[in-house]
């Protein structure tokens, strides 16, 4: 059964990346609006769209029942839901089996098995995949033990949180049972799941993530790397690959891990597998998975030539891998940049409104996905993402030229954004250097406030 | 004095040309509220959000136009019954059996006029004004749209 129509369970930028192949291959596409969206650009551009509740996402894009219902009342054979909202709900997948409605993503149960961090921390070291030292803990008692042996500083992380959510960071092993009983406090109210384990924590770790497509019969073929390292508060910020300074058997080992981890799933669809990178010590730990197309693919797509979304879409008609891995060749530099629309002079503090000019660049190597154009209103109700800039050069002295230049011509008038705060970041030696950690955007900004301050007062 | 349809063309026009978003007038008892752009979301400029009141719990002052425009009204002044879900729209409580409402019953609001599908979880769809049911939009069986207008009502005074 081909799918000749999709309904398209999300918004903005990543709505309009899926129409945009949908239309390459001439499949029909239906948009699940919320109120706020039915005048947005993908509204304007899909071939119908229909109203599935109010503004606020707990109404319309998070409610389970009613995207099924709209996919059946409109008569699409498929859902794609994106990343972000209903994306990696098990629940969703379930009722689409039901309803014979085909789900353009990874089966229920592999979201269960990577949506839980402790069990995925188990399949990890099932597939032989190297986990940071740590692991579950019942109470304080077993806490102790096990943080003796780690060794502080140590993090205690939340089972079902994930993405940066649900974390802390121990520095003194006397500190381990308040924080403990705090974490699980948390944990319980924030994800229903009051447990929590424990790891090593990495001071000075980079984000390297290795993007995956599975057939969901046990064949993987990987597209390489991303370095994800300039990140606030756990929000990526500026994406690259390949990762700066890795040695190829390193880059090798990093791949085969992930390649590991997901055969052993039989993971079906697009997939990215997150690794703390510690080079001090030569060595990489899993972080987590997430299961589904995300924000930074395009990157991976400027270097491979890959249409993620496309093969996403063949996976779930059936069809299997396009691509063999020998057939998988990386080529140059890519380089992204979220455009958000929050204020750096606040505290980065979304900045929601209308926006009055939007000027996007164009040219060789620059890629521009956004749903943002002069008049578009940026609603209160969801992430301030208005647009992501990717350029791809011949090597990353040259894509951080092409940024520089692109993010030159870009103008937003109306709306606060992050637009200066990046060229900042391209201009700063140690990021043009490469190579930094997640501990840099932290002390970038240390830096940055200083020196505000020592204007202000000079 | 009293605002004719050409006065409010011509404020339309002031306003258009004006560097102004928005422009509220209110004399002799007539109201009115303009804004420009065709979405109504009540936070408009980011500077004025109090910092205890984050931007996710900001409401919408008045709701856009649903995706698909309704067939204008036969007659002013009819009140829109307008659908509270997106399902599947049901005017009788089963099939083969006599609809909610017709043409011309008296409702209430709290009168039944209808039932929306959502994956087999049947919600009641309620009329929401006193009066005489004068108009039928929503097809049996069919699909309808969050906001999407059912039927109207010509309200009693």
């Amino acid at each position: 059964m081909a799918i000749r129509r999709i309904l398209i369970a999300n918004r903005g930028e990543i709505a309009l990346r899926v129409i945009r192949t949908c239309k390459k291959l001439g499949i029909e596409t239906v948009l699940a609006a919320s109120e706020a969206d039915l005048d947005s650009l993908p509204a304007h551009l899909v071939d119908r769209t229909v109203c599935i509740g109010p503004g606020r996402s707990s109404e319309s894009y998070l409610k389970v029942e009613t995207i099924v219902q709209a996919a059946l009342g409109v008569k699409a054979g498929a859902i794609h839901p994106g990343y972000g909202f209903l994306s990696e709900r098990a629940a969703l997948v379930r009722v689409c089996e039901q309803e014979g409605v085909t789900f353009i993503g990874p089966t229920a149960a592999q979201i269960e098995a990577v949506g839980d961090k402790l069990r995925a921390r188990a399949e990890a070291e099932e597939a032989g995949v190297p986990t940071a030292p740590g692991g579950a803990v019942e109470n304080v008692d077993e806490a102790l033990v096990l943080g003796r042996e780690i060794g502080p500083p140590l993090l205690i992380k939340a089972v079902g949180g994930g993405g940066g959510r649900g974390m802390k960071l121990v520095d003194r092993l006397e500190d381990l049972p308040s924080a403990m009983d705090m974490a699980a406090a948390e944990a319980g109210a924030a994800f229903g799941d009051a447990r929590v384990y424990l790891e090593r924590f990495v001071a000075r770790g980079r984000h390297v993530e290795v993007q995956i497509l599975g057939d969901g019969k046990g064949r993987i073929v990987h597209l390489g790397e991303r370095d994800c390292s300039v990140q606030r508060r756990y929000q990526k910020l500026i994406e690259e690959t390949p990762a700066p300074g890795l040695s190829a058997e390193f880059r090798r080992r990093i791949h085969h891990a992930a390649v590991q981890f997901t055969e052993r799933l039989s993971y079906r669809s697009a997939g990215t597998v997150e690794f703390l990178v510690d080079l001090e010590r030569d060595a990489f730990y899993f972080l987590e998975m997430n299961a589904r197309i995300q924000v930074e693919h395009p990157v991976t797509e400027a270097v491979t030539g890959v249409d993620i979304v496309a093969e996403q879409i063949a996976i779930a008609n059936g069809e299997g891998l396009h691509l063999q891995q020998q057939n998988v060749h990386r080529d140059g530099c890519a380089i992204e940049c979220r455009i958000n629309a929050e204020d750096p002079s606040r505290d980065f503090h979304p900045s929601p409104g209308r926006v009055r000019r939007a000027q996007w660049p164009s040219g060789e190597g620059i890629r521009v996905d956004t749903h943002v154009t002069s008049g578009a209103r940026i609603p209160p109700f969801y992430d301030s993402l208005m647009a992501k800039i990717i350029v791809h050069a011949a090597d990353r002295a040259s894509a951080l030229e092409r940024m520089r230049w692109a993010l030159a011509a870009t103008h937003i008038e109306g709306v606060a954004t992050n637009l200066a705060f990046h060229q900042e970041v391209l201009a700063d030696p140690e990021f043009v250097q490469g190579g930094i950690d997640t501990s840099y955007l932290p002390r970038f900004l240390e830096k940055r406030r200083a020196v505000q301050e020592a204007h202000a007062h000079g | 004095m009293t605002l004719t349809a050409k006065d409010v063309a011509e404020i339309l026009r002031l306003l258009e040309s004006s560097s102004f978003d928005s422009l509220s007038l209110e004399m002799n008892g007539v109201k009115l509220n303009l804004q420009r752009g065709s979405a109504t979301i009540a936070q408009e400029t980011p500077v004025v959000a109090p910092a205890s009141k984050t931007a996710a719990e900001a409401e919408p002052q008045a709701a856009p136009p649903p995706s698909r425009a309704a067939k204008p009204p036969s007659e002013a002044g009819l009140k829109d019954i307008t659908s509270p879900l997106l399902g599947i729209f049901y005017r009788a409580p089963k099939p083969g059996e006599p609809p909610f409402v017709e043409i011309g019953a008296k409702v209430e609001k709290e009168t039944v006029i209808g039932i929306i599908e959502v994956m087999k979880l049947m919600n009641s769809v309620r009329a929401g004004a006193h009066g005489e049911l004068a108009e039928i939009l929503a097809e049996n069986g069919a699909l309808v749209e969050y906001g999407e207008v059912l039927m109207r009502v010509r309200p009693s005074s």
